[in-house]
């Protein structure tokens, strides 16, 4: 009898790109449903545009670049790129924000680096970073969340303010926007408000920025799920999260009336998403166990850096990618010690 | 104004007695280049670069009197060594000079043989053994393939054969796509 | 089990309980299916194909002609190097063919083999290796004495067991591990010897102790063989040895790793590129100290093991004694023959074990299992996606390595670097393809690494060689030349006679030399007819050899 050979292991492989990827999502799911609780319509359609925008790219340039496009769609990576980003995105934002944001992570940040792993920058925050220096105005277009303020645009209104950026009769753009605690919070630092005065305002809840304390703690459970099914590794979201809680805690010892606690810092903006979601993207983030603590650990200083003297609102985005650049080093000299070696630099490595 | 000048010119006159300290102190024997070009040369000696072996073509790499695809026997590794060492940019085998064959050894058909030693004196590794008018053999693990033995023989009573495949060396095929078992041929 | 014995020599420090190596993976075991029953005898099959090298290090040379009449236990082949082993006839009958067959190796090539023709009488010759008090023996006569009976360790890599046995000078074995963990899934021929024979195994054991000089032994052994260990710790108590100790060890592959296995038992890692016997330990396999026992203590050489023949493909799986040589379809059809559902078949585990292009290959002595695995147990392997850099395969490496680095630098063919990662610290044991989510043959890229390197090593060394060869010929040359120049110097010194008694010289040897030529053509024409008389005599065992091919691919059909 003939039987066919191949070199061993032989037993069933127990992992599956596209498990890890529909894991991910179906994380997202706590968080994304606090999102649309809290901001409306608008949210829902960030998804949808940003995903059909990210898979359609994917498409059409596996054809370009000639490469097999079912099998590779299928590992749904280009998929969570778009869902990535789409909650990432402000819920009044014109649907070519999101189209515009997906399209650019997956033909530049992506398959221009050469396709699923070979990018060096996590494609949405790349998208996020072109979205936001090229459309400043548009990436401000924040809702106020669900009870502080008025109410939410009904289906029809968010989508004809979306799709053909009508706004509903008799109302100006302006009125429908309102900054996000984040943006609020470094305003009124400006103008010398202590943070004692500024939690008082109907945008924050009882620690936070309202309904994004609700946001961060649905991707909270979200990720620890993600951990628990051993999708992600604990060391980044605890590297960053560690790293954000120590300077924060710092400062806001030092100052606690001109720098928010660290709490408001965990629970705001994009934190938990980033943490558990974005920094914990494998292609982009350091490998090795101690590397990838010393990568979250630079995102979560980075992140409060830029929220507190940067340019920008939130840091996420920012955050990661500079650790992007900082991976390949981060790994060189962190190689874990060599079972049977004295020590990590034995034999080698130099 | 002068101040400057006089810096300057200090500071030239520095850097250059420290450049001459240097050069003296630190002065390398010999071409070193040439061993390690020749370290990875193929030691076949065969010729087919168009110098009389490989420590001549390696002498002449290092002159930049030679390219470095000239090596057929040693094919596309040992010009991405060369390249790589020299921090020149690989490029394909020079066709002229022949093409990356499958690795042989000479063989003497013993019945033929007349003993005249002339492929003894072209083997330029010394191995082929016997003596005049005795039948001559070629030894077969210190035979480099070079093929310098078939021309001189006046009866063509030596053939190259492909060197034989061995369990002990064979080695595993690189992975070419998963769902491709391992070629693995019996015999 | 046994109790903590306060009276027991000072001893190593070990560990109060096993700890856990890196990495490793939970992996169903599968090992109830081929226990089923004890270990039964596979019957004699009519022809055996014994192969000359069925361990690490140089073949074995055969002692036989073909056409001799051999013993069971026989010697039929020598080693001829310090790391080589013997092999011996495992029954009785005649030696047919002495050549290229193919064995289990993964390139699924040939290699030399002796074949023969059983007579089914099995009778046997002394062999020798009987040993009256071998516990009172001088070391090195154990040694001679397993050296002389083949023995290799069983568990799979087959190194020859002398020279484990023999520690060096300067080395004082302090433990003496005995490796009973059988991580792999579906193996259990280790289980099964350990309960149908744990006298042999015990037996042997304390003779290597004592060939070792070791201060202790230890049996690690993995807690999911329950009946193993009950086995052994009652033939423990029975004989009152309380010098050697059953330690289970946690469920977890690959425990029986040797290097993972000591440190799970000892908490102590063995160097890198290093041995054992660096930090003063030996590991045996223990089907390897049951060989000890049976060929010192019963005078039986290695010519039989104990093989799991077991996966959904196999219609009754179970542990059989199998005689070395022995085809695999023949062991196959006595365990009811192959099931619809065979897909594959393995020698070796699931994890790292060969697979084997056809069945007509014989057990060799590291043959520990024989799975006929359905495409349910090993599927196809699915087309490799890019690395993600997951980093599971680092989680679950069990030499703390980093494998999609390894992975990187072996696909893109960078031999330095690949070594930089420290390729060569890899065991192979499979667990970073096995939870690789992009399904990369990982394992077979850093198989296809190594054995690029080797390779490279071994041309370099030949071209080193060929370098010499070279210099020396043209240093060679150089001097002929001035000699012959300092000759014609001095010949141009005295003209007359030099030159003339040179001139002369040289007529009549040129004279005497055709004279040769002519005899000996004379003579080649005389010895015509006698020179293929000869080669007639060395064709005849080759012409006899083909017809009793084709009757084996007759049998094979």
């Amino acid at each position: 009898m003939q039987f066919p050979t191949q070199s061993s292991p032989y037993l069933p492989p127990v992992n599956d790109v596209t498990r890890l990827m529909v894991t991910v999502m179906l994380a997202m799911i706590p968080g994304v449903l606090c999102l649309f609780w809290f901001f409306g319509w608008g949210v829902l359609f960030n998804l949808l545009v940003a995903s059909f925008a990210a898979v359609g790219t994917e498409a059409l340039i596996l054809r370009l670049r000639r490469r097999p496009v079912r099998p590779t769609l299928g590992d749904g990576t280009a998929l969570l790129t778009g869902l990535l980003l789409g909650a990432a995105l402000p819920p009044l934002a014109p649907w070519w924000i999101p189209a515009i944001g997906a399209s650019f992570a997956i033909a530049v940040a992506k398959q221009l680096y050469g396709g699923m792993g070979s990018n060096p920058f996590n494609p949405a925050m790349v998208g996020y970073v072109v979205l936001i220096i090229s459309f400043p105005l548009q990436m401000t277009l924040w809702s106020p969340p669900h009870g502080a303020g008025h109410d939410l645009l009904p289906l029809l209104d968010a989508a004809r303010l979306v799709f053909l950026e009508a706004l509903p009769p008799g109302t100006r753009l302006d009125a429908l926007t309102m900054a996000t605690p984040l943006d609020a919070a470094r305003n009124d630092i400006a103008r010398n408000l202590t943070w004692s005065e500024i939690l008082q305002r109907p945008l924050f809840g009882s620690f936070a920025g309202r309904g994004w304390e609700w946001i961060n703690f649905g991707f909270l459970i979200g990720g620890l799920w993600l951990w628990q099914r051993r999708v992600i590794h604990w060391q980044i979201p605890a590297g960053m999260l560690g790293g954000l809680f120590l300077i924060s805690a710092l400062f806001y010892i030092a100052d606690a009336d001109s720098f928010g606690s660290p709490v408001f810092h965990f629970f705001s903006g994009a934190t938990m998403l980033g943490a558990f979601f974005i920094a914990t993207d494998p292609v982009s983030a350091a490998t090795t166990p101690r590397g990838r603590l010393y990568y979250g650990a630079g995102i979560g200083v980075l992140v409060y850096v830029i929220r507190t003297w940067g340019g920008y609102p939130d840091g996420v985005a920012f955050a990661v990618l500079l650790m992007n650049m900082a991976a390949p080093t981060i790994d060189y000299y962190t190689q874990p010690r060599v079972f049977g070696h004295r020590d990590a630099g034995d034999d080698g490595n130099d | 104004m002068l101040t400057a000048m006089l810096a300057i010119g200090i500071l030239a006159a520095l850097f250059g007695l420290l450049l001459g300290y240097a050069a003296i102190r630190f002065k390398v024997e010999g071409d070193p280049i040439v061993d390690q070009i020749d370290a990875l040369l193929p030691q076949t000696q065969c010729g087919q670069c168009g110098f009389a072996g490989c420590r001549p073509y390696a002498r002449a790499i290092a002159a930049g009197e030679a390219d470095i695809n000239q090596c057929p026997p040693g094919g596309e590794t040992t010009i991405h060594a060369l390249a790589d060492l020299l921090g020149l940019d690989p490029k394909p085998l020079d066709a002229e000079r022949g093409e990356h064959a499958e690795k042989t050894v000479a063989v003497i058909d013993e019945q033929v043989c007349i003993g005249c030693t002339l492929c003894i004196q072209a083997c330029p590794v010394d191995a082929i053994l016997g003596a005049a008018k005795q039948m001559h053999t070629v030894i077969e693990s210190e035979c480099t393939g070079c093929e310098l033995c078939i021309a001189p023989c006046p009866v063509d009573c030596i053939s190259m054969v492909p060197v034989k495949k061995d369990i002990r060396d064979w080695k595993w095929p690189y992975p070419q796509s998963a769902q491709r078992p391992v070629a693995a041929s019996g015999e | 089990m046994m109790p903590p014995d306060d009276n027991a020599p000072a001893m190593t420090m070990l560990p109060d309980k096993p700890l856990r190596f890196p990495g490793g993976l939970q992996l169903a075991s599968n090992k109830a299916q081929s226990l089923g029953g004890p270990i039964r005898s596979a019957r004699l099959p009519r022809r055996l194909y014994v192969p000359l090298s069925q361990h690490i290090g140089e073949p074995a040379e055969a002692t036989v002609k073909i056409g001799d009449r051999v013993l069971k236990g026989q010697q039929i082949a020598r080693s001829l190097s310090y790391i080589s082993a013997p092999v011996h006839a495992p029954t009785s009958g005649i030696v047919s063919d002495i050549g290229k067959y193919p064995v289990p190796h993964p390139s699924g090539l040939s290699a030399e083999c002796l074949v023969i023709d059983c007579d089914g009488e099995d009778r046997a010759v002394d062999s020798g290796l009987k040993m009256r008090a071998a516990l009172d023996a001088d070391p090195a006569e154990i040694r001679q004495k397993v050296r002389d009976a083949g023995i290799v360790g069983l568990g799979g890599a087959g190194f020859p067991t002398s020279v484990k046995l023999n520690p060096g000078p300067g080395h004082q074995v302090e433990l003496l591990i005995i490796n009973a963990a059988e991580c792999e899934p579906y193996i259990s021929c280790d289980e099964a010897l350990m309960c149908d024979r744990p006298q042999d195994v015990i037996d042997g054991i304390r003779i290597m102790q004592h060939a070792l000089g070791a201060r202790q032994a230890l049996i690690g052994i993995e807690d999911n063989m329950p009946r193993a260990i009950e086995c052994l710790t009652t033939a423990l108590r029975n004989a009152q040895d309380t010098a050697l100790r059953v330690v289970p060890v946690p469920t977890l592959y690959p425990a029986g790793g040797e290097k993972q296995l000591i440190y799970a038992l000892t908490g102590r890692e063995v160097p890198s590129q290093g041995l054992p016997i660096d930090i003063g330990m030996v590991c045996h396999n223990v089907g390897t100290a049951a060989a000890v026992a049976r060929a010192l203590i019963h005078g039986e050489p290695l010519i039989s093991r104990v093989v799991t023949v077991t996966g959904a493909g196999i219609a009754q799986p179970g542990n059989l004694e199998v005689r070395i040589g022995t085809p695999i379809a023949d062991i196959v059809e006595q365990c009811g023959g192959y099931t619809a559902d065979v897909a594959r078949l393995l020698m070796g585990g699931p994890m790292m074990g060969i697979a084997l292009h056809t069945d007509q290959l014989p057990v060799i002595k590291t043959t520990n299992c024989i799975l006929a695995a359905s495409r349910d147990e090993t599927p196809d392997p699915r087309p490799a996606l890019p690395c993600i850099r997951c980093g599971k395969c680092a989680d679950v490496c069990p030499a703390s390595l980093l494998p999609q680095q390894l992975y990187w630098y072996a696909r893109a063919r960078d031999f330095d670097k690949v070594q930089d990662y420290n390729l060569f610290d890899c065991i192979e044991c499979g667990c970073c393809a096995h939870v690789c989510p992009s399904h990369i043959p990982l394992v077979q890229y850093y198989r296809f690494a190594k054995t690029e390197i080797w390779d490279l090593e071994r041309e370099r060394q030949k071209s080193d060689l060929a370098r010499q060869r070279h210099e020396f010929r043209i240093e060679r040359l150089e001097r002929e030349k001035r000699e012959l120049e300092a000759r014609r110097a001095h010949a141009r010194k005295t003209p007359d006679q030099a030159g003339a008694g040179d001139a002369d010289a040289k007529k009549a040897e040129i004279a005497a030399a055709l004279q040769r030529v002519k005899a000996r053509k004379a003579q080649q024409e005389r010895e015509s007819g006698t020179g293929e008389s000869l080669g007639a005599e060395q064709q005849r065992p080759l012409t006899e050899r083909e017809p009793r091919r084709a009757t084996q691919q007759d049998d094979e059909a």
